[in-house]
C-alpha cells in the first residue's frame, strides 16, 4: 500500500479521539446515550481504522490474536460473573442490589461491571471479524 | 416544523439512496451507497429521539459492516466474465408492478391504524413502558432509561445478546480465521526449490 501523508496526518489526530469518545460512550452510558454495545463498536472503529491507514501487521501488533480470543471471552465471563457474584450474595441471578451497601450503589456496580464487559466483547468480536476478513484477502 | 423538514429531506435521499442502489452495478459504489443509507437512517433516528439507536445503527450500519463488506469484496472479486447467461423474462413488466402497488397501498393502509408519532395513548406507551419511566430512576439510580432497562430490568436478555455475539466470532474464528496452511507450505517448497 501506498504510504499517504494526508491520510496518516488525519487518522494520526483522528484516533485518540475516537478512542476516547469510546472510553466516554462506555462509562458515561448510565447517564447520557450510548452503553457498551455503542463503546465496544466505536473503539474497534477506531482500531480498523488504524489498521485501513497504516497496514494489516501494524495493527495486529497492537492487539495479537490470542489476546482477542481471550478478551471476548472475558467479557462474557465478567457479565456471567456478575450474575453468579450477585448470587452468593443473597440475590437472584444478575441482581444487583446486593452488590453494594444500598440498592442504588449495587445497581449501578452492577450496570458498569456488566457494560464494561459487553463494551470488552464487542470491540473484540468486531476486531476478530474484521481480522478474520482483512487478513483471509493478504496472501 | 424544522423536525418535519429534516424528517422530508432525509427521506427524500434515503428513498434516492435505495433507487441508486436498485440501479447500479458496480458493488463497490453500492456498498457505499449501503453505508450513506445507514447515516441517513442514523440521522432519522436523532430527530426521533432515539441517540441510542442512533448511535449503533452509525457505528454498525455505517462503519463496521461497510468496512466487512469491503473486505468480502475484496476477496470475491470477480475475475473472469461470469459463465451465465440471465434466466429469460417469463413475464411481462406489468405483473411485478401490479405486485408492488398492491403491496404497497395495503402497507399504507395499515398505517392509518397506526397511533401519531409520541402520542401518549400508543399502546407501546401504555404496557410496561409507563412503569420503567416511573421507576427506572428510583430502582437503580440511572438517569438513561434504556440503559436501566438493558442492564438491570433486561439484564439476562443482554447476557444472551452478548453470547450471540462472542458465538458469531468464534464461528468466524472457526470457518475463515487462523493461517491457511496449505498455501503457505506451497510457498515455502516453491522458495526451497528457488534455492535448490
Amino acid at each position: 500500500m501506498k504510504p499517504n501523508l494526508i491520510l496518516h496526518v488525519i487518522a494520526k489526530f483522528i484516533i485518540p479521539l475516537i478512542l476516547l469518545f469510546a472510553l466516554y460512550v462506555q462509562f458515561h452510558g448510565d447517564f447520557g446515550p450510548g452503553g457498551g454495545f455503542q463503546a465496544g463498536v466505536i473503539f474497534s472503529a477506531a482500531i480498523i481504522l488504524y489498521s485501513l491507514v497504516f497496514g494489516l501487521e501494524n495493527a495486529e501488533k497492537i492487539i495479537p490474536h490470542h489476546w482477542l480470543r481471550i478478551l471476548a471471552s472475558l467479557g462474557v465471563v465478567i457479565y456471567a460473573g456478575v450474575g453468579i457474584e450477585s448470587l452468593f450474595l443473597g440475590g437472584n441471578y444478575l441482581d444487583y442490589t446486593f452488590l453494594g451497601s444500598n440498592q442504588i450503589a449495587g445497581q449501578h456496580l452492577g450496570i458498569l461491571l456488566v457494560e464494561l464487559g459487553v463494551g470488552i466483547t464487542v470491540a473484540s468480536a468486531m476486531l476478530i471479524l474484521f481480522f478474520a476478513f482483512a487478513g483471509r484477502g493478504r496472501e | 416544523m424544522i423536525d418535519v423538514v429534516v424528517d422530508i429531506i432525509l427521506l427524500t435521499f434515503l428513498a434516492t439512496t435505495s433507487i441508486a442502489i436498485m440501479r447500479i452495478n458496480n458493488l463497490f459504489a453500492i456498498v457505499m451507497l449501503f453505508g450513506i443509507f445507514s447515516l441517513l437512517s442514523a440521522g432519522l433516528f436523532v430527530v426521533m429521539d432515539a441517540p441510542d439507536v442512533a448511535f449503533t445503527e452509525a457505528a454498525v450500519g455505517a462503519g463496521i459492516s461497510t468496512v466487512l463488506m469491503l473486505a468480502t469484496l475484496a476477496l470475491v472479486k470477480r475475475k473472469k466474465e461470469p459463465y451465465y447467461d440471465e434466466a429469460p423474462q417469463t413475464h411481462t413488466a406489468w405483473l411485478p408492478l401490479i405486485v408492488v402497488i398492491v403491496t404497497g397501498s395495503a402497507l399504507v393502509y395499515g398505517t392509518w391504524d397506526i397511533p401519531s408519532f409520541g402520542s401518549p395513548d400508543a399502546p407501546s406507551q401504555t404496557h410496561v413502558a409507563r412503569f420503567y419511566l416511573e421507576n427506572s430512576m428510583l430502582d437503580t439510580g440511572v438517569p438513561n432509561t434504556v440503559t436501566a432497562v438493558l442492564a438491570s430490568y433486561r439484564g439476562f436478555d443482554t447476557l444472551g445478546e452478548v453470547t450471540v455475539i462472542f458465538t458469531a466470532a468464534v464461528a468466524v474464528l472457526l470457518l475463515i480465521g487462523g493461517k491457511r496452511p496449505k498455501p503457505a507450505l506451497k510457498a515455502k517448497d516453491e522458495e526451497g526449490q528457488d534455492e535448490a
